[in-house]
């Protein structure tokens, strides 16, 4: 439970002769004494004894002013760490008593945990939506936010993250006992820049760079893409939002579009915090399919059984759903089985390995 | 309040591409002398143009680690950064000689000191002998002294020992030769190695004939580049014929046509990169205290255990 300490009242009484209000507490001292103030109402004209004695019949109150109280704080810290625990829409008394327990928020695959610290102070932990549930001592525990710098680096199977803000996020680790400024920093850590960036567009400030001003920004190599928009409509673009940017590949919720006047068809996603233009990977692949794009369709002939024309079609669906390693090796009922895949290929390549015998360029 | 960011490439493939960057950040952080140390990359996360608003200073110095000037600080590195009035005349360099501009990144509001690369800096010259140190294990390798703790006699040899410092050549950008050539110069300079030369990627004098242009029965080899990656531990050890395969690793040193060849990796994973970070910034007005001598007492060749993490090839 909260107590108030003699810190914090001296704390109050100190800043009641600028005025103190904070989610529904108001000290102000005035020419007839103190005045205090909660939504369950008001005493005035009290010596500041009595301002000492309201106060700690009121700790919920005076610890949450005392906590928000600290002014080198960042501005988009404190909107971050008040988010967390729904300062804004939920009244003291019932935030403290959720607080007791723990409150949940959820950031990316992050699950982060509030408590109440000593001196109304809260403490955080985070570790992987996947493991909320885990008893703390299954998982590495870690104390610097610095350290989620290996966590992020690799996903469950060992592989490469290029892109930080993918659901792919490595379970088995937490982050406890941080203080507001360290739990911001491991958040910045797994998702960089995404707490300032959700900040910017709270405030309606987000500097958002569509597709078309960020491929003509490009030089060097990437330079190219610009001839991709060729003025004959955005569908190239639908594609590879729905290819790079869609929920199941990446958590930010897009917010760019085609450009200023003309949005994509595709859904920007549900996350929490936004995506401001399209990304380094993103540029690189559009670099690619710049390219590959410049082909034009030809008329092949092949010989498929249905069954095959449904195989093919069930290999780029378990390729594009990256669940290619989950059909078990027996599995020959998937078309995207390896046998299945092999058996294909046996009696559909020729020697060269073309497909029906057929030559790529004829 | 000031505060130091470290722009670096990084990469969507290999993920130690940014491990020196990670590194050195730990090293200025632990120093004390910037209220924060953020990294920014090309390639991953933060990129440059999300980097410069998570930082609450609003005086910045922007470090790139790069090892020329070229396309990268002087078109991408900018621009991304939104320092609209940049041009190529703010650094007033011959291509190896710029030290900082203060400029305003205007999505933020914010100053920021971009300094030049810090593969040009003349600390860079310190950084590559330490790293022959490093690879060899020999605090003195080089110096012709007869002193019993030069661990020269390791090496079978009477002491002489070469120097290659290695790099693109020209085709990629011209600066990149010329930072090469102004390190080999100023390393022949102070008479250590018995032979110093610049050697190249894809230009004469090649690499890959690296026992023709020495004398020395010992090589110390030293590629010019911020991290390990195809490059550093793919192309130049196989071109040297350290190894026939990259993936089989090799010796340090090993043996090519008679010469022992010690090959050291990208220089930017020496720890002493650290100092030369702090140079820039210190040049460009940051307040560093003596966090340079800190640094470079830290980051000191330990002497007989050191050069282990080099050379040994990537293995995988
Ligand atoms: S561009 Fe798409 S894939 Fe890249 S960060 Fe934004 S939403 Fe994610």
């Amino acid at each position: 439970m909260t107590d108030v300490n003699d810190r914090q009242v001296d704390a109050l009484v100190a800043a009641a002769d600028d005025g103190v209000d904070c989610d529904g507490l108001r000290v102000r001292r005035g020419e007839d004494g103190y005045r205090f103030e909660t939504p369950d109402g008001a005493e005035t004209g009290l010596e500041e004894s009595a301002l000492r004695s309201v106060a700690a019949e009121n700790p919920w109150f005076v610890s949450n002013w005392y906590c928000w109280r600290e002014v080198d704080r960042p501005e988009v810290e404190t909107a971050f760490l008040r988010w967390l625990e729904s300062a804004d829409d939920r009244s003291v008394p019932d935030r403290y008593e959720a607080l007791a327990d723990g409150v949940e928020a959820s950031w990316g695959e992050l699950a982060v945990e509030v408590a109440l610290g000593g001196d109304g102070r809260r403490t955080y932990a985070v570790r992987h939506e996947e493991d909320a549930d885990r008893p703390v001592g299954e998982l590495e525990v870690y104390a610097d936010p610095l350290s989620a710098r290996e966590l992020v680096t690799y996903d469950d199977r060992g592989r490469y993250r290029p892109l930080k803000t993918a659901p792919t996020l490595q379970t088995g680790w937490a982050l406890l006992d941080l203080d507001g400024r360290s739990l911001v920093r491991a958040v910045d850590v797994v998702y960089p820049a995404t707490v300032t960036n959700w900040h910017l567009e709270r405030q309606g400030e987000l500097d958002v760079s569509h597709w078309r001003e960020t491929m003509e920004r490009q030089t060097g190599i990437y330079g190219v893409i610009r001839t991709w928009d060729r003025g004959e409509g955005y569908e190239h673009v639908n594609w590879v939002a729905e290819a790079c940017c869609d929920d199941s590949q990446c958590l930010k919720r897009r917010e760019w579009e085609y450009d200023d006047d003309t949005d994509l068809d595709v859904d920007g996603g549900d996350g929490a915090f936004p995506c401001r233009e399209p990304c380094s990977l993103v540029v690189a692949a559009a670099r690619q399919w710049t390219k590959l794009e410049g082909e034009q369709p030809q008329t092949y002939e092949f010989e498929l059984t249905p069954s095959e024309k449904e195989q093919v079609e069930a290999i780029i669906d378990t390729v594009a759903d990256g669940e290619a390693g989950e059909i078990r090796e027996a599995d020959v009922y998937e078309g995207a089985n390896r046998y299945r895949a092999r058996f294909l290929r046996a009696k559909r390549f020729d020697e060269e390995g073309r497909l029906g015998g057929v030559s790529t360029d004829d | 309040m000031q505060s130091l960011v470290i722009v670096a490439h990084g990469s969507h493939l290999n993920p130690d591409a940014s491990t020196p960057t990670y590194d050195h950040a730990d090293t200025v952080r632990e120093a004390g002398v910037f209220d924060e140390v953020r990294t920014a990359f090309w390639k991953e996360e933060p990129s440059f143009r999300e980097a410069l608003r998570t930082v609450q200073a609003e005086e910045v110095y922007v470090v790139p680690l790069f090892i020329s000037e070229g396309y990268f600080t002087e078109q991408v590195i900018p621009r991304e950064l939104r320092l609209d009035d940049w041009d190529e005349e703010a650094w007033d360099s011959d291509g190896t000689s710029a030290t900082h501009a203060t400029l305003e990144a205007t999505d933020v509001g914010k100053t920021v000191h971009y300094c030049g690369p810090v593969g040009t800096h003349d600390a860079m010259s310190d950084v590559i002998v330490r790293r022959a140190e490093t690879v060899t294990g020999d605090p003195d390798v080089g110096e012709r002294s007869d002193s019993p703790n030069s661990r020269a006699s390791r090496t079978e040899s009477d002491g002489e020992v070469g120097l290659a410092v290695v790099g693109h050549g020209t085709e990629r950008n011209e600066n990149s030769a010329k930072a090469i050539e102004y390190h080999a110069d100023r390393i022949a300079d102070r008479d250590r190695f018995e032979e110093v030369r610049a050697l190249f990627m894809d230009e004469d004098p090649e690499v890959d004939d690296v026992t023709d242009f020495f004398e020395s029965d010992d090589i110390v080899v030293v590629p010019l580049f911020v991290a390990d990656g195809y490059h550093t531990q793919e192309d130049i050890p196989e071109d040297m014929g350290l190894t026939d395969d990259y993936r089989t690793g090799w010796e340090t040193p090993a043996e090519v046509d008679g010469h022992d060849v010690w090959y050291a990796g990208a220089v930017g994973t020496e720890a002493l990169m650290a100092e030369v970070i702090l140079e820039r910034a210190a040049e460009a007005g940051a307040d560093v205290g003596d966090a340079v001598e800190t640094v470079r007492r830290r980051t000191r060749v330990a002497g007989t255990d050191a050069g282990t993490g080099a050379g040994a090839g990537t293995g995988d």
